[in-house]
């Protein structure tokens, strides 16, 4: 498919039906990108699990990290890469070899051919993306600090549980 | 809606930004009259701090009522991202703030509103920011002004005080060339008139209290972020590609990609020098915006009646409107903005300041003051009052001559602003 732009219910499909996310490059490092969108994703409820094999046997925000995605005991729904666009082929190999059902390439991270084997093998794919952002986007989140979510809605937005401030995206909850 | 269904301009104007509140259900967007919100634990508000979450911290930084509004202009301009300010002048200061380094230079025209022409040449020089003129007829200039120090391109789309329509994809391209990013103040045009990032231009930013607001009612200005420019080439803009020291060393163009700037200019420059909106201001402001396209087509079409009965008349010297075919900017105001080119222009009395002091001392409907786009006529004499503290040359150079009177046409029915300023001529 044309990977220059992605439609509302294509990006509002994955992050619904994932729960599962493996996250390659999530880093122990607080200021990083990485770290942000792992901490962020938590929040919403996705089960996060980190792979980097430079913190192996670490833990994570709560979380065990792994050094390679074939590592993870649980099944993954989806693949998401915070390594570079050269990285991310062999990244998407692995992913196809543990069944997961999507890969997402951050955002400046493109791989057009990883892209193409991916599909072929009946995966979705996202590049040059955050799932933060495109979460934030769908959710209202996104406007909060003044940023276009390109989509206009009548409807009355879903609070995450009991918190404040914290907006979701979930099925039926609209 | 879909990516390929884009809602269109006047439902923008309206939805964008704004859905019911997710606790009340109020469909119109609420005055968050507050200062402060609530965190949810210590956990919550440490992530809010380090921009970890999305959120409220303190109304100097951002408001929902504010943030309604930002994002409705990003929307009708075609951004990634928006900031309010508390005027267009806050938000020039927050622009070059996050651009510049004290011994930087920009470039801008000189014919600019007479406010950002002082702005420039005095209080930033405090900053050791250091304003270069170039001349909007001749981009040869633009190009010769360009050196190592050069940061940014600075022009209007509509220019105050004289009506004039810039090149913005001739200006546009020299900005390519030298690697810097081009900053449109599209306030008197509007994005309903032009959009100038369709056209290239990578920061947009807006004085609200004009038209967008529309009422003469509340101070606002806005910073629209095209998410265009690549901060992280060549290390030349620090703010948003190095390390900042402020939050632990978080890099914000790696961070938050194409609404970068907006962000800096939000968690960097409003947080430290706090120039905000109030929510009730975004509120009045907003509500202005939501009827942007009825009012701005009737502002132009009364100016054009309006013109054209000026450059008859035998008091009247010259009347420069880009909305007039003779026009010397008509052909610019064909190509950037074909629904009208704005309701500000100015006009040359033949009886030169005297004459200009008289006409504004005799109108009756007419409002003599110092702003612009608002529903009323309004009318200022620039020479004795917004470019009064310019010499004779940089006022002639900024479309501000002794002779000079500037419009804002208004939403009364011009056969009565016609009236007024017939009668405001007779005693000129």
């Amino acid at each position: 498919m044309d990977h220059t732009g992605y439609s509302e219910d294509y990006i509002r499909g994955i992050l619904n039906e994932v729960r599962t996310i493996a996250m390659v490059g999530a880093s122990s490092n607080t200021n990083r990108p990485s770290y942000f969108a792992m901490k962020y994703l938590l929040e919403k409820g996705y089960n996060v699990v980190p792979v980097n094999p430079r913190e192996a046997g670490k833990t994570l925000l709560g979380k065990h990290v792994y050094e390679t995605l074939s590592d993870i005991p649980d099944a993954v729904d989806m693949v998401d890469i915070f390594r570079n666009s050269e990285a991310a082929g062999p990244l998407t190999d692995e992913a196809i070899e543990i069944g997961a059902k999507v890969v997402w390439m951050q955002l400046t991270v493109r791989n057009e051919d990883a892209a193409d084997r991916a599909e072929a093998a009946g995966l979705k794919v996202v590049m040059d993306r955050c799932p933060k952002m495109e979460y934030g986007k769908l959710s209202g989140e996104w406007g909060w600090l003044g940023g276009n979510s390109g989509r206009i809605s009548s409807r009355r937005g879903a609070l995450t549980g009991n918190r404040v401030q914290s907006l979701s995206i979930g099925p039926g909850k609209y | 809606m879909s990516l390929d269904d884009q809602p269109r301009f006047d439902t923008l104007a309206i939805h964008a930004g704004a859905a019911p509140d997710p606790t009340t259900g109020a469909r119109a967007t609420p005055i968050y009259q507050t200062t402060s919100f609530v965190f949810d634990d210590v956990e919550h508000a440490s992530s809010l701090f380090a921009l970890q979450a999305f959120g409220n911290i303190y109304t100097r930084i951002m408001n929902p009522t504010q943030s309604v509004l930002e994002e409705r202009i990003a929307a009708l301009e075609g951004g990634t991202a928006a900031l309010a300010t508390a005027s267009g002048h806050a938000a020039q200061l927050l622009i070059f703030h996050t651009m510049l380094e004290p011994g930087d230079e920009f470039i801008a025209l000189r014919q600019l509103y007479g406010g950002s022409i002082n702005q420039f040449n005095h209080s930033f020089k405090k900053f050791d920011w250091n304003v270069v003129w170039a001349d909007a007829d001749d981009l040869t200039s633009i190009e010769k002004a360009i050196n190592p120090k050069t940061k940014a391109l600075f022009i209007e789309s509509i220019a105050n005080p004289g009506g004039m329509v810039t090149d913005i994809e001739g200006i546009s391209k020299i900005a390519r060339r030298a690697g810097v990013p081009l900053i449109v103040d599209n306030t008197l045009a509007t994005p309903y008139l032009c959009r100038p990032i369709e056209h290239g231009a990578d920061i947009v930013v807006h004085s609200l209290t004009k038209f967008l607001g529309g009422h003469g009612t509340s101070m606002g200005g806005m910073i629209v972020d095209a998410g265009t420019f690549n901060w992280s080439r060549d290390g030349r803009y620090p703010t948003l590609s190095e390390p900042c020291e402020s939050y632990n060393g978080m890099k914000l163009h790696e961070t938050f990609g194409n609404i970068a700037f907006a962000i800096a200019c939000r968690v960097l420059g409003l947080r430290d020098l706090g120039p905000c909106i109030s929510p009730m201001n975004a509120f009045l402001i907003q509500q202005g915006v939501e009827t942007l396209s009825l009012r701005m087509q009737r502002h132009c079409d009364n100016a054009v009646a309006v013109a054209e009965w000026l450059s008859d008349h035998k008091k009247v010297s010259w009347v420069s409107y880009a909305g007039l075919p003779g026009d010397r900017h008509h052909n610019l105001a064909q190509k950037y903005c074909p629904n009208g080119a704005g309701a500000v222009f100015t006009f040359g009395l033949k009886g030169g300041y005297d004459a200009g002091v008289k006409v504004v001392s005799n109108v009756n409907m007419l409002s003599h003051l110092a702003n612009i786009g608002d529903v009323r006529s309004l009318i200022i004499h620039p020479s004795s009052t917004t470019h009064s503290q310019l010499a004779e040359q940089q006022q002639i150079a900024a479309g501000a001559g002794p002779d000079v009177v500037r419009l804002s046409v208004g939403l009364e029915d011009p056969q009565d602003i016609i009236a007024d300023l017939e009668q405001a001529l007779a005693a000129a």
